[in-house]
């Protein structure tokens, strides 16, 4: 939905349209356009038959993308209830907006069904509903880092996910999480280690002392972001239905280049191992 | 960068804009800036910001503060032991307030006014139409300055996927003004339906959206265009006051690939479009000696030596264990390549962005989050010594 051709190079493949490109085998990817969604929109639902009557849509556009309140998000988020209505896939992976967008799209339905009386768009915002606030159906993943605006960030959306949609979290993720350099008893060590640095010099170099300093400064790190975990649990575990104690699934900091398939394979490996190699029975893999 | 070209550029300008993406720590950097200007001029200093993080504003001892400015107290920097010259004044910006306030000014009349602020799609609309943070946070920085309370107006600009909607803000809010799209919702309703050339389209429009909505819709752009005058002005203000060579940008980055690209991108377009970039900070940026080859040199020689005599001296002096002395030297060892890998390309941003700004200050990655006064001055320090 966020597009700026960053799935395009997660995957590899030039360039994303709305049309779906088959980036694996049984794994499609587009890019949300929400001039496309409209143009499909008119022609599965208005049935009008000569779309070129109506105009270069792009002019008009405007109309419907600033002026009208929600119908942006709806061409977004109808588009994929769509998707998920006529089963084309199995599963649909949204890569949604950033925080602040995510809960006006979702929530655009409610608003169109608050705002608009009557009109075809109305009626359709039911079973957009349906889909949306049916856990079984549609789950909200959140994902974070373990800094500090990111973590109350994630609270906070949490928090409107339950008081202004029907949506459910359904994961929440922690990504670039720093694995644990030293125990409690090496940590000590660590601490005292300039005691002894002289000794470290006279076999690796006076250099040696920025290595212990990169420890050091990774380490704190880590504990920080730790910090902000425990926050974020802590509050995770005392919201109540909101997350339904909902763990924290991570993926560690992998120190490797921004982005591309060779990122995508690590990330993929990682959550497989936090996630339950069983799959529980009874999915429609939907989750 | 030298010490001065900071505090020229904090003493030679009146307004200050704070660019980036977000999570860099924009907000942050806004407020030190503020401090660094207290710390090297006497005057008035504003900070303008958008939703800070909470404990951020305790810590300046404003649990709460608004469109209007608030001064930190002079005490609350003598507790801190950061010594100012200058006063610096907080404010935060409120979008519905913001708004509120400009339909107010424009408004031709009280029953105009009213009829704007009571229409159903008011607060609808206004939230999510032509970018209204961005517009209103231009707003709001041209309103201060033109008060002339204050020496220098330091705007923490709000998060944007696109950057660049801000500097375009008060250009769309003009051509929204002229455009087809406002004639159009602004024709009384019936004779809409029976212009011949568009008729498809409002039929079409008409059975999707229903008559109702679209005559909400209109009723409200019929009040809005009669505020058209006072808006056109003040965006032609607000756009003039964007390329007045007493403004400057200040882009805050992360040495990270998205942010970093966002701020070079950010950064041209700026001198593009003739506006003044005035610096680049790199925020949290690791030691460049990390991506030396003598620290390299020194990591696989402690991973060579770990389990060695080394191990062994080194228990001795400390008193420790000896497996936990071997078992910490190796993961030091290690785990450096990870950060030497990071460190490095760090570098090789940081000398992209060099090339773009007339200065860039480097920012290290500070221990801890910074709430409080203290640490803002420390931030400040690195800022005006940093690169």
């Amino acid at each position: 939905m966020d597009a700026k051709g960053a799935l395009a190079t997660a995957f590899d493949v030039g360039e994303l349209g709305f049309e779906p490109t088959e980036v694996a085998p049984q794994l499609h990817a587009m890019a949300m356009n929400t001039e496309d969604s409209l143009r499909e929109y008119l022609r599965l639902f208005v049935r009008i038959p000569l779309l070129g009557r109506i105009g270069p849509l792009a002019s008009t556009f405007d109309f419907v993308a600033d002026a009208a309140p929600g119908v942006k998000e709806i061409l977004g988020v109808g588009k994929l209830c769509y998707e998920v209505r006529e089963r084309h896939y199995d599963l649909i992976v949204v890569d949604a907006e950033a925080s602040g967008h995510i809960v006006s799209q979702i929530g655009a339905p409610k608003v169109i069904a608050d705002l608009v009386q009557v009109g075809l768009v109305r009626d359709q915002t039911q079973w957009m509903l349906d889909i949306l606030d049916d856990p079984m159906r549609t789950g909200v993943a959140v994902v974070t880092t373990p800094e500090e605006m990111p973590v109350t960030e994630t609270i906070d959306l949490l928090g409107r996910l339950r008081d202004e949609t029907g949506a459910h979290a359904s994961a929440v993720i922690a990504n670039r999480v720093l694995p644990a350099m030293f125990s409690r008893r090496e940590q000590a060590v660590v601490d005292r280690l300039d005691d002894a640095m002289e000794l470290l010099v006279d076999v690796a170099g006076p250099a040696v002392a920025t290595v212990v300093d990169a420890a050091r400064l990774t380490e704190t790190r880590r504990s920080t972001g730790a910090e902000h975990l425990d926050r974020l649990r802590h509050w995770l575990e005392s919201s109540g239905d909101v997350a339904d104690g909902l763990p924290i699934i991570t993926v560690p900091e992998l120190f490797s280049r921004g982005s591309g398939p060779r990122v995508v394979s690590l990330v993929a490996q990682a959550l497989t191992d936090e996630l339950d190699p069983e799959p529980p029975s009874g999915v429609d893999g939907r989750g | 960068m030298v010490v001065a070209e900071l505090d020229n550029l904090l003493a030679s300008r009146e307004m200050i804009l704070v660019a980036g993406s977000g999570g860099v720590g924009k907000t942050t950097i806004a407020a030190a800036l503020g401090v660094a200007a207290a710390q090297r001029h006497k005057g008035r200093i504003l900070v303008i910001t958008v939703d800070p993080a909470r404990r951020l504003a305790t810590a300046l001892g404003l649990d709460e503060f608004g469109n209007t400015p608030v001064r930190i107290d002079p005490k609350a920097f003598v507790a801190a032991g950061v010594k100012v010259r200058g006063e610096v004044w907080v404010a935060m910006l409120d979008t519905k307030a913001g708004w509120d306030e400009l339909i107010t000014r424009h408004a031709p009349d009280d029953a105009t006014r009213d009829a704007v602020l009571a229409n159903p799609l008011y607060e609808n609309i206004t939230s999510r139409f032509v970018h209204s943070h961005e517009y209103l946070a231009m707003e709001q920085l041209h309103d201060l300055h033109a008060t002339g309370d204050f020496d220098l107006v330091i705007v923490d600009t709000p998060p944007s996927r696109n950057a660049l909607s801000i500097l375009d803000a008060p250009n769309r809010m003009i051509e929204f003004f002229g455009s087809r799209l406002l004639r159009w919702l602004t024709v009384p309703y019936r004779s809409r339906l029976f212009t011949v050339a568009s008729k498809p389209f409002y039929q079409v429009a008409d059975r999707v959206l229903g008559s109702r909505f679209l005559q909400d819709i209109a009723d409200f752009f019929v009040l809005f265009q009669a505020m058209e005058g006072g808006f056109v002005r003040r965006a032609k203000e607000v756009e003039a006051l964007l390329r007045d060579p007493r403004t400057a940008f200040v882009v805050v980055t992360t040495l990270e690939t998205a942010p970093s690209y966002e701020a070079r991108f950010l950064a041209r377009s700026l001198i593009e479009r003739g506006m003044s970039l005035g610096a680049i900070v790199a925020n949290r940026v690791l030691p460049v000696a990390l991506a030396t080859s003598a620290a390299a040199e020194s990591a696989a020689g402690l991973l060579e030596h770990a389990d060695g005599e080394l191990a062994d001296s080194v228990a001795a002096r400390l008193d420790a264990p000896r497996k936990q002395v071997s078992a910490v030297l190796e993961q030091i060892a290690t785990r450096f390549d990870d950060v030497a890998l990071v460190a490095a390309r760090e570098s090789d941003r940081r000398s992209e962005l060099a090339d773009l700004a007339p200065a860039l200050l480097v920012v290290p990655w500070l221990e801890g989050d910074i709430h409080d006064l203290a640490g803002l001055g420390a931030l400040a320090g690195h800022l005006r010594d940093g690169g």
